[in-house]
C-alpha cells in the first residue's frame, strides 16, 4: 500500500468518524423528538458511506481486483434512512410526543397527526 | 498512519455508540428510543467494517449486510407496532 | 407476448445486478442470477400495483447528481447547527402544497426531503396533497417551500411527467 492510498484511507475514516460522532452527538443533545430525527437520520449516513468508501478503497488495493459490495450497503442505508425517519415520525405522531415549546407553526403538528389538508380550519376543541 | 486513523475512528464510534445507549436508556419517549437503536445498529455496521479494514478481510461484510437489513426491518416492524399495535395486519 | 415472459424488466435488471454486486461478475454467478432475477419476477408480478412511468430517464441521473450535493452540503448545515447551542435553533413545521401526483414520486420527493438540508417530511395528507415537513431551523417559510418546488418537485415532474 503507497503513502497516498494510506493518507486518502486515513482521511476518510476520519471524516466519516467525525459525522458519525456528531449524529449521535446530536441524538443524545437536541432537545425534542423532532429535532433529534434530523441528526442520526443525515449525519450518521454520510458517516457511514465515508467508512464504507475507505473499506471499498483498502479492499480494491488488498485483493488487486474493483471491490464494489460497499455500494450495495450504502445505497441501501440511502434508501432506508429516510423511509425509517419517516415512520418514525408517524409513530411519534400518533403517540403525541410532545415538541419544543419554541417551536413554529405547531398548528401544522396537529394538522398533520390527524392527517388534514394543510388549509384545512383547525378547530380547538377537536379532542 | 493508517493504524492510528483506524484507532481513532474505532474511538470515535464506540463514543458515538455510548451516546446512543445513554439516549437508549434516558428515553423518553418510546419512539426516542427506537431511534437511538435505529442508530446503533448504523454504527454497529461503521464498527464491523472497520474491523474489515483492520484484518484485511472481505468476510465481516456479510455480516454488516446482515445487520443493515435486519436493522431496517425491525425498526419499522416497531414503528408499525406503535402505529397499529399489531406488526402483520 | 414478451410481457408474458419478463414481466418486470427493469426489476429483473436490477435484481441481477445486485446479485452481481453481492457475489462477483463470473459466469456462473451471471447465469444463476439470471435466473433468479427472471423467475423471482416472473412470481412477483402478480403482487405488483401500477406506478407512474418514468417518461425521460436520462434525467434521473441529472437528478441524483443534484442531490448528492445537496446531501454533502446538508450534512455540513446540520453538523454546524447540533454542534451550536439548543436555544438558536428555532424548529417549525412546515405544511408543503404538493402538485406531484402518484404513489413512486411522492415517495421519492419524501425521501429527498428527508435526505436533504434540515428537513425531515413528516406525514402525507389523507388526500394526499399536503406534505408535513419538520424543519430544523426555520428562516423562512415561504422560501423553503418554493425552493423544495423549485429544486426537486420540478425535476420529478419532469422525470414522471406528471
Amino acid at each position: 500500500m503507497t503513502e497516498w492510498i494510506e493518507i486518502l484511507v486515513s482521511v476518510l475514516l476520519i471524516i466519516g468518524g467525525t459525522f458519525i460522532v456528531i449524529g449521535s452527538f446530536g441524538l443524545a443533545k437536541l432537545p425534542d423528538f423532532y429535532t433529534r430525527l434530523h441528526a442520526p437520520t443525515k449525519a450518521t449516513t454520510l458517516g457511514i458511506g465515508s467508512v464504507l468508501m475507505a473499506s471499498m478503497v483498502v479492499h480494491t488495493i488488498n485483493d488487486g481486483s474493483v471491490s464494489i459490495h460497499e455500494v450495495v450497503i450504502s445505497l441501501f442505508l440511502f434508501i432506508t434512512a429516510p423511509i425509517s425517519a419517516h415512520m418514525l415520525s408517524k409513530a411519534a405522531l400518533h403517540r403525541r410526543v410532545e415538541h419544543l415549546q419554541s417551536s413554529l407553526s405547531s398548528h401544522n403538528r396537529d394538522k398533520a397527526a390527524r392527517q388534514l389538508p394543510g388549509d384545512a380550519e383547525l378547530d380547538a376543541d377537536a379532542d | 498512519m493508517l493504524e492510528l486513523a483506524m484507532k481513532i475512528t474505532a474511538g470515535m464510534v464506540l463514543v458515538a455508540m455510548a451516546l446512543n445507549v445513554w439516549r437508549l436508556l434516558l428515553g423518553p419517549s418510546i419512539p426516542d428510543r427506537i431511534l437511538a437503536l435505529d442508530t446503533l445498529y448504523i454504527n454497529s455496521i461503521a464498527l464491523i467494517i472497520l474491523l474489515g479494514i483492520y484484518n484485511l478481510s472481505a468476510l465481516y461484510y456479510e455480516g454488516a449486510l446482515l445487520i443493515a437489513m435486519l436493522g431496517f426491518v425491525s425498526t419499522a416492524a416497531l414503528c408499525k407496532y406503535l402505529l397499529r399495535g399489531d406488526i402483520i395486519e | 407476448m414478451i410481457r408474458r415472459i419478463f414481466p418486470m424488466p427493469v426489476h429483473s435488471l436490477l435484481l441481477w445486478l445486485v446479485w452481481l454486486l453481492l457475489n462477483d461478475f463470473s459466469a456462473g454467478h451471471i447465469v444463476l442470477g439470471g435466473l433468479l432475477a427472471w423467475g423471482i419476477a416472473l412470481v412477483a408480478s402478480p403482487f405488483t400495483s401500477a406506478q407512474t412511468k418514468v417518461v425521460r430517464p436520462l434525467l434521473i441521473p441529472v437528478y441524483f447528481a443534484v442531490l448528492l450535493w445537496d446531501i454533502l452540503i446538508s450534512n455540513l448545515d446540520v453538523a454546524r447547527r447540533v454542534m451550536g447551542p439548543n436555544r438558536s435553533l428555532r424548529p417549525g413545521f412546515v405544511a408543503l402544497p404538493l402538485d406531484i401526483t402518484g404513489d413512486f414520486p411522492q415517495t421519492a420527493l419524501a425521501s429527498t426531503i428527508s435526505l436533504t438540508p434540515g428537513t425531515v417530511s413528516v406525514d402525507l395528507s389523507s388526500d394526499r396533497r399536503w406534505l408535513y415537513i419538520h424543519v430544523l431551523h426555520l428562516d423562512d417559510e415561504a422560501e423553503l417551500i418554493a425552493s423544495i418546488k423549485q429544486g426537486y418537485e420540478r425535476r420529478l415532474r419532469e422525470i414522471f411527467a406528471c
